[in-house]
């Protein structure tokens, strides 16, 4: 067991300085609150969806490193990303916890990749992209 | 006497765990099992293994004998009055959910109240809230002082003429504050109350006399306590249980059926409908004869004496807060490490071969009460040694300077 697969620098400078951290003032925003009932860690994801595009997102919330962590940088990548493309990417980051090669184009989350030797704290890695889906299908039901 | 030699008799002990031996410290959350019930386990199911109560063959008999010897090794380890009294459940959730689903809703009416505490496991707290629900009582809580512990002034305060059951842990699973249960019986009874005490992690560690407590009702898990999981009991004043409606109903908790209308066995049999964990009753005897060997008293010293070695040897870290009172406590302390979250404590400790728990303990009111979102927990039993402790205390550093060195 190598912790340093775990906490590698980038996943702690992301825990430390965390990306996107905060709520929106105004404008509408969709806002999903997900925790993790087995740990008690919390995630409050917003998110401004317009015409199909994830406009801007933040987070707030309580946790360990590694779900901080990936809310910092799952907030920093679905940025610009359309909701196609935000999706693709949780399914993505479900293969990389799975243990599959896959790269990303912000390249900080394959920093989790070693996540995926440490089951117990996968629920941790997954929480902030469970909420992105969430707040994605919230989208959908109101855009139809 | 709690010797080095109790520690070779749990095998699961000796294994290296991420490339370090092993040091096993949840046993709040379950405790390893002595070679003595893993035998006993085996011998059933190789030799005896039967169903009970039915059958007139051999086996049939073996079973049933074993069975009920168990029941029998319960009743006298909680000095309850009568066999009759030990009712066997999957565990602590299952004996608090018959009493609350069956005691508690024939009683409780409107505007009645339920008194419990806010360090209650989720298991000893949901069923009452269920209860309150469907009957229209009312959930009262005695409050909390500031080191969790709670006094006999406030629980005189909260507990009222309208009061019909208390509820409340012995020891709590994350302040390991010990209640002072007897006291709180007394006045549960001076108002015509009952008391129920979720004994979950009072059993496994300190000697219980439910007739001594005077406690109306008592549940306890094996799994705790040295034995094997999903099996545990309800103890129950005979005079309360004979006048309950049984929870679960079909086989073997018959007396005469009919097409329309049936009748129940006598106790405890009409609250064990179906095939019972018989196995697990047999292991749990085991464990229970484990336990009486080694000397419940000599467990709750040598658990208490490793807590205050803990104690002491963690004053040395450096932004340790440590939850609940420091005295009248049992084996185990809830820690926080500075900013470091838990579930990161853990790891590093797991990397270090020290099993310990992270999280909310199943006591999410509790966890606000802190104002933390979850905690660290070291639980000892009587495995535990001082070195276990200094392998503990030397991860906690590492923790610290691992964290220390990746965030600064």
């Amino acid at each position: 067991m190598q912790l340093d697969d775990l906490y590698r620098r980038v996943i702690m400078d992301h825990y430390k300085t965390p990306r996107n951290r905060g709520k929106f003032e105004s404008g509408e925003a969709v806002t999903v609150d997900l925790n993790n009932p087995t740990c008690g860690d919390k995630i409050s994801l917003q998110m401004q969806v317009e015409e199909g595009i994830v406009k801007n997102a933040k987070f707030t919330g309580e946790g360990c490193s590694i779900s901080l962590s990936s809310a910092s940088m799952m907030t920093d990548a679905v940025k610009g990303k359309t909701i196609e493309e935000a999706l693709k990417m949780a399914d993505d980051f479900s293969g990389l916890m799975k243990g599959d090669p896959v790269e990303f184009e912000y390249e900080d989350i394959e920093a989790l990749s070693g996540v995926n030797k440490f089951p117990a704290r996968i629920k941790c890695a997954t929480l902030a992209w469970n909420a992105l889906r969430k707040g994605i299908e919230h989208t959908h039901k109101t855009d139809n | 006497m709690i010797t080095a030699e109790i520690r070779e008799l749990f095998p699961i002990l000796k294994q290296d765990v991420n490339g370090h031996p092993l040091v096993y410290l949840d046993s709040a959350a379950t405790s390893q099992k002595p070679i003595q019930v893993i035998e006993a386990l085996k011998h059933y199911y190789e030799w005896d293994n039967a169903n009970v109560h039915r059958g007139v063959h051999t086996l049939g008999s073996r079973a049933t004998d074993a069975y009920e010897g168990a029941r029998a090794k319960v009743a006298k380890f909680i000095n309850a009055a009568s066999e009759q009294e030990i009712i066997f459940t999957r565990g602590t959730t299952t004996a608090i959910n018959i009493v609350a689903a069956s005691y508690a809703q024939s009683v409780l009416q409107e505007g009645d109240e339920i008194v419990l505490t806010p360090m209650e496991h989720h298991s000893n707290l949901i069923p009452w809230q269920q209860a309150a629900k469907k009957t229209g009582a009312i959930l009262k809580y005695i409050p909390l002082q500031p080191d969790g512990s709670i006094t006999i002034e406030d629980a005189e305060k909260t507990i009222t003429d309208r009061t019909k059951i208390v509820s409340i842990v012995y020891v709590s699973n994350v302040l390991g504050v010990i209640n002072p249960i007897k006291e709180i019986g007394q006045i549960a009874h001076k108002h015509g109350a009952k008391i129920m005490v979720d004994g979950a992690q009072s059993t496994p560690h300190m000697p219980v006399d439910v007739q001594d407590l005077d406690c109306d009702f008592y549940a306890l898990s094996g799994h705790k306590m040295c034995g094997p999981t999903g099996i545990g009991a309800l103890y129950g004043k005979k005079a309360l249980l004979n006048n309950m409606e049984p929870v679960e109903f079909g086989g073997e908790m018959i007396d005469h059926v009919d097409l329309y209308e049936s009748t129940w066995k006598e106790l405890p049999w009409k609250f064990e409908g179906g095939t019972p964990m018989i196995a697990g009753a047999v292991g749990l005897g085991a464990a229970i004869d484990f336990l009486q060997e080694v000397g419940m008293d000599a467990i709750f010293k040598h658990d208490l004496e490793l807590t205050n070695y803990a104690l002491e040897r963690m004053k040395g870290i450096e932004d340790l807060t440590v939850y609940g009172p420091l005295t009248n406590r049992a084996g185990l302390i809830t820690f926080n490490l500075g900013d470091v979250h838990p579930h990161d404590v853990a790891t590093v400790l797991d990397a270090e071969g020290v099993a310990i728990r992270a999280g909310h303990h199943c006591t999410q009111p509790l966890m606000r009460w802190l104002e933390v979102s979850s905690t660290a927990r070291a639980s000892f039993y009587l495995y535990n040694t001082e070195a276990d402790v200094d392998r503990l205390v030397m991860a906690l550093q590492k923790t610290k300077e691992y964290f220390g060195h990746a965030i600064g």
